[in-house]
């Protein structure tokens, strides 16, 4: 298995400085304008729809920024960027890996004794591991911004009101439990992809359907591991 | 008598079910230029990557200078591979590489070699293939005969003992396969190494072998010298190197 080799090859990480580095910037930080861009409407429409629930319940408003505050930090921003990850980055690592694989350039490197594992795996997995919790927090951020423009703006509520709303629900725990979580999604998205890119086959249709496999095998999990962790943190 | 550097003992690989390899038997000696010549997809490039060990036989050993390449984990196989270098069909070029970045890799990672010390090994080996100008070039920029020389000096840069050439010559015009044909000959000599190519243009064969095998159904078929498989009246042979489509190979 993919992942057994990958926490072998940890031991060679001294080797793989400039590597990892340049697959944080690659995979991560140029990821910050799609995740920024999302975060600001998911936080929009959550607060939207909440307003709109609230109204059909006869809920007080002043509520807005405690319920969209939770919504965003346990589930919303960390749950859609890692699925906005997997088909930014997921898929681009299969696609990337997939074509060395197919034009032999995965055998050209182990040829020249160079273990594609530590050179090709272990930093991008590495990275999404790094960098998925990373952009999770830029995602809490900006969504509960564009969650308080609503609120001000389309709902019409105070901002002090949403603020204080919002900070009677934070809990640093839920913050700390939607990074671990995004840390948990960014480790399938990087193993994910690279599986997928090693095992592709037989050229240019197989890096296409094996890109496809490696983003719906990583939303599949990131939702089947949020529903774990959404029972083991929260006991109903 | 020469020292033996690979010897393959009942090598078999299937896959899907289909069996390319059957009972391969072959030595090579130390210092031979081999050819092994045969038919699209019935194994030649399956043979050469249990050589570089970069698959596993499903029967069989592979023997590398004494040492049963199948007992070896994969750190040890790395360090053998060490001592071998390949041109693969395409070139296999990193794309997101300059050519001067590509051919100094393997010595980059081995971590010997200061960065000044590299500079000088790539450009002492881009000259060797002709290419002393195209360092700053990426692959893409290469036409296909570029790519197979930057591909050569790749292979050769760390200095190897065994050189392994998947269809050196496929792909390219037959001036610029010709020139590849006379760069492997000169390196051969030059470098003192170990060729085995395998190819099925015979004019690269005659030009670059020592003694040529032919891989058919699976089994090493005939083996012999240039003269000798000019001259051989084995109908499987015969066939092969006249490019017909009649005779005991069947096509298709």
């Amino acid at each position: 298995m993919l992942a057994g080799r990958f926490v072998k090859s940890l031991k060679e990480i001294h080797r793989s400085g400039a590597l990892i580095f340049d697959e944080l910037y690659a995979l991560g930080i140029k990821s910050l304008p799609v995740i920024i861009v999302i975060s600001i409407f998911i936080g929009a429409v959550a607060a939207w729809q909440a307003a709109y629930q609230f109204k059909f319940m006869g809920a007080p408003l002043r509520l807005l920024g405690h319920a969209v505050g939770k919504a965003v930090v346990i589930e919303l921003a960390p749950v859609l960027s890692a699925i906005a990850f997997a088909g930014r980055v997921g898929s681009g690592i299969t696609a990337e890996l997939g074509t060395m694989k197919v034009t032999e350039q995965i055998d050209a490197l182990q040829s020249m004794a160079i273990d594609p594992i530590r050179y090709l795996v272990m930093p991008r997995v590495l990275a999404c591991l790094f960098m998925v919790p990373f952009l999770v927090v830029f995602a809490n951020f900006i969504a509960i911004m564009g969650a308080l423009l609503v609120s001000t703006f389309g709902v019409n509520l105070a901002t002090e009101t949403f603020l204080n709303g919002f900070r009677d629900s934070f809990k640093m725990a839920d913050f700390v439990n939607g990074l671990i979580k995004a840390g948990v999604f960014g480790l399938i998205i990087g193993l994910v992809g690279c599986q997928e890119g090693f095992e592709t086959e037989g050229g240019a249709a197989g890096v296409g359907s094996a890109t496809t496999n490696s983003v719906v095998i990583s939303t599949v999990l990131i939702l089947v591991f949020n529903f774990i962790f959404a029972v083991l943190l929260f006991r109903i | 008598m020469s020292q033996i550097l690979f010897e393959i003992q009942n090598l078999g690989k299937s896959f899907n079910g289909l069996r390319v390899l059957d009972s391969v038997q072959l030595q090579i000696k130390k210092g031979e230029s081999i050819v092994i010549i045969g038919q699209s997809g019935g194994g030649k490039s399956v043979l050469l990557k249990h050589l570089i060990m970069l698959m596993e036989p499903d029967e069989g050993k592979v023997i590398f200078d004494g040492i049963d390449t199948s007992e070896l984990r994969s750190s040890d196989k790395a360090e053998l591979r060490k001592r071998m270098g390949m041109l693969f069909q395409s070139a296999a070029l990193f794309d997101s590489m300059t050519v001067a970045q590509n051919v100094g890799l393997s010595l980059k990672e081995s971590r010997k070699f200061s960065r000044d010390h590299i500079n000088q090994i790539v450009n002492e080996k881009l000259e060797m293939v002709g290419l002393s100008d195209a360092g700053d070039k990426f692959p893409a920029e290469l036409s296909g005969g570029m790519r197979k020389r930057v591909g050569l000096a790749r292979a050769i840069a760390a200095n190897p003992e065994v050189l392994l050439y998947d269809e050196p010559t496929t792909g390219l015009d037959p001036i610029t396969g010709d020139l590849i044909n006379e760069l492997i000959v000169e390196l051969t000599e030059k470098l003192k190494v170990t060729s085995v190519a395998v190819t099925h243009d015979m004019s690269s064969a005659y030009k670059i072998a020592d003694r040529i095998m032919m891989l058919y159904d699976g089994k090493i078929h005939f083996e012999g010298s240039p003269e000798e498989i000019r001259q051989t009246d084995n109908a499987v042979v015969r066939q092969f190197i006249s490019g017909s489509s009649h005779g005991p190979i069947q096509v298709g």
